[in-house]
């Protein structure tokens, strides 16, 4: 269990969000060595925004994980499951011994989020390009109900290729969803992608390397900022402004997180070739090391 | 022993070098579909759409105009799910020789789960107009039908198995198009199978022979169009007939050889060994295959149970 579980949210300092972070990385690594199955990269970049989330900002229970005034949460991304599942099980949702069941059939923890068998998943996603438009229904619904929750919606940058988003973001300011927060995790890697020129065929350029993504969303009608999605001061206070717009600005927000694929681990950090595959023990010990030092984790 | 999928970017890799209308549409995928092979010998041939399956569908069609054969490499889920609006309106009607080259298709897609899993496409394939759908069994057949694909002048759907099967077929292998293939002479019953399934089914009619069950095993390569004259003449004076297919219950080679069967008024009484109705789960491929009923022990437990019923 994660030091300091027992501190408030409001409590939890940045230090403090990102040592569980380096322990749900380290999970990610775990679980994929011990399932030979699962996402890594991706699952990398976008933990310190779900552990920001989980353990910070959003309005949850992991008691009661179908509160209907609970915050909802939505990996469009789904192939990144793991790092989810790993943010879910240290916040208390199920046992950290659970990860272990992953993949192994007959698991409430699949390939992919199955919002029918997992406690804390909102939405099943796998298929990209979905959870914008799932985010929107629930912020619509919430306003129709006059509830006072937010949704947020976590997206790859290679996922915004698929067209269903851009129609989702055409739309939903025109519903006036200030209630919905799309976060883009912004690692400028996808799994193959493009060659950066054409003769340079192994280096991969940023999938929305030729797009002014602050512009497109604020055209569109978004409030949009862009951070660094590995410092959890501009996580925090992306997160608080995004919120405080709720019911005020009319405007969905966009928080376009400049991040690292397989970040925090020197052999998989910033290459596509970790998109996934399967860490080999001595590979599995440097990464323990590179993550959590001397410190033991417990199950 | 080769995937099919290695097959395919190993294949279209050879074709590239004289037949300069090829071309490979990517969503992303070139590094599970193989396409990455053909990526790295014809860069100028490699059209990289991104995760934009609709888009993928759309400028493939648009290239089809120009003279091009492109082949779209993705998932097949997400050809003939995502986007099946496009390949309906812009490759059915118009007879565009746009080739889906559906990867990872069936259970197994190396635990991706439900999600992933292309187990209706026959079903959807089926009921599309001007589609010629074909179903390797192993990497040998598989490689036949590209080269016999490259020459067709048309829209098809390839169903490509993800992992490597037992092999089929030896090196003598001529892919007839439309036409059932008898595997094994029996007398007890007669079953029916397509795709990396008549692989194991293979294994599976060999431990029924085993056990003094006496199965004719026929293999469906082309399931549209299909010869089905001929699938009847294997058919015909059997009163106990099995299908096998890695696909749902619904709509695929079960429903085709039901077809045939009523058609000639046939007595016969068939037992369709698939996916249930319902939905699977991420896990190895041999736990898969084994609770899901398409390991060759579970499919030859089925059929002595059927000529026991
Ligand atoms: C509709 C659809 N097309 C293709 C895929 C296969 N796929 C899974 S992950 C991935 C790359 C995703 O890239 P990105 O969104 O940038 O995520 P990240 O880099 O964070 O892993 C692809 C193409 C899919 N799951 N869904």
């Amino acid at each position: 269990m994660i030091e300091g579980d027992t501190v408030t949210r409001e409590a939890r300092t940045p230090a403090d969000l990102a040592a569980i972070a380096s322990e749900g990385r380290w999970h990610v690594l775990n679980t994929v060595a011990a399932s030979k199955a699962g996402h890594i990269g991706g699952p990398m970049s976008a933990m310190d925004l779900m552990v920001a989330l989980f353990f910070r900002q959003m309005h949850v229970d992991p008691a009661h994980p179908q509160d209907p005034e609970r915050d909802r949460f939505i990996l469009s991304k789904g192939h990144s499951a793991i790092g989810y599942y790993s943010v879910l099980a240290m916040r208390g949702y199920f046992p950290v011994g659970e990860l272990a069941t992953f993949d192994h059939g007959d698991s409430r923890l699949q390939g992919h989020p199955d919002m029918k068998l997992t406690p804390g998943v909102d939405v099943s996603t796998g298929s990209l390009g979905q959870g914008l438009s799932a985010g929107a229904g629930i912020a619509l619904a919430a306003k129709k109900q006059g509830k006072d929750f937010h949704t947020w919606v976590i997206l790859g940058d290679g996922e915004i290729e698929e067209g269903m988003i851009w129609e989702t973001v055409i739309c939903a300011p025109r519903f006036g969803l200030d209630n919905l927060t799309a976060i883009i995790d912004l690692n400028g890697l996808q799994q193959y992608g493009w060659p950066a020129t054409p003769t340079d065929r192994f280096d991969r350029s940023e999938p929305m390397g030729h797009v002014d993504l602050e512009a497109v969303f604020t055209g569109f009608g978004w409030n949009a900022v862009t951070i660094d999605g590995h410092d959890f001061d501009e996580i925090l206070r992306a997160y608080a402004d995004a919120e405080a717009a709720r019911g005020v600005s009319g405007r969905p927000s966009v928080i376009i997180a400049r991040t690292a694929k397989g970040r925090g681990v020197s052999f998989t950090e910033g290459t596509f070739n970790w998109h996934n595959g399967v860490p080999t023990p001595e590979q599995l010990d440097i990464a323990h090391r590179e993550l959590l030092g001397t410190k033991e984790v417990v199950a | 022993m080769k995937s099919q999928r290695a097959v395919w970017g190993d294949t279209l890799t050879e074709l590239g070098e004289t037949d300069k209308r090829i071309v490979i549409v990517d969503g992303d995928l070139a590094t599970s579909t193989m396409a990455v092979t053909f990526a790295k010998a014809h860069p100028e041939r490699f059209v990289e759409a991104g995760i934009a399956e609709q888009n993928m569908v759309g400028m493939a069609f648009g290239m089809s105009t120009l003279g091009y054969r492109p082949w779209l490499s993705s998932f097949g889920v997400f050809l003939t799910n995502r986007a099946l609006d496009q390949v309906r309106m812009l490759v059915s009607q118009t007879k565009a020789p746009v080739r889906l080259a559906a990867a990872y298709t069936g259970l197994l897609n190396g635990s991706a789960g439900k999600t992933h899993q292309d187990i209706e496409d026959f079903s959807i394939m089926r009921a599309m107009p001007n589609m010629t759908i074909l179903a390797p069994a192993d990497a040998v057949e598989a490689e036949a039908m590209i080269r016999w694909a490259a020459e067709y002048d048309g829209p098809l759907y390839l169903r490509l198995a993800r992992d490597a099967v037992a092999d089929v077929f030896g090196a003598d292998y001529v892919y007839e198009h439309g036409k059932p293939i008898s595997l094994r002479e029996g007398t007890d019953a007669v079953v029916v199978s397509t795709g990396v399934q008549t692989s194991r089914t293979v294994e599976a009619v060999q431990a029924l022979a085993d056990d003094g069950v006496s199965v004719r095993h026929i293999h469906v390569p082309t399931l549209k169009p299909l010869d089905e004259h001929a699938l009847w003449q294997h058919l015909d004076g059997m009163s106990r007939v099995f299908t096998v297919e890695e696909h749902s219950v619904i709509g695929g080679l079960g429903d085709v050889v039901s077809g045939v069967l009523s058609a000639q008024g046939a007595g016969a009484r068939q037992t369709r060994i698939g996916l249930a109705d319902g939905w699977s789960e991420s896990a190895p491929n041999d736990f898969l295959l084994d609770k899901y009923g398409l390991s060759p022990a579970r499919v030859a437990a089925s059929v002595a149970a059927g000529l026991q019923a």
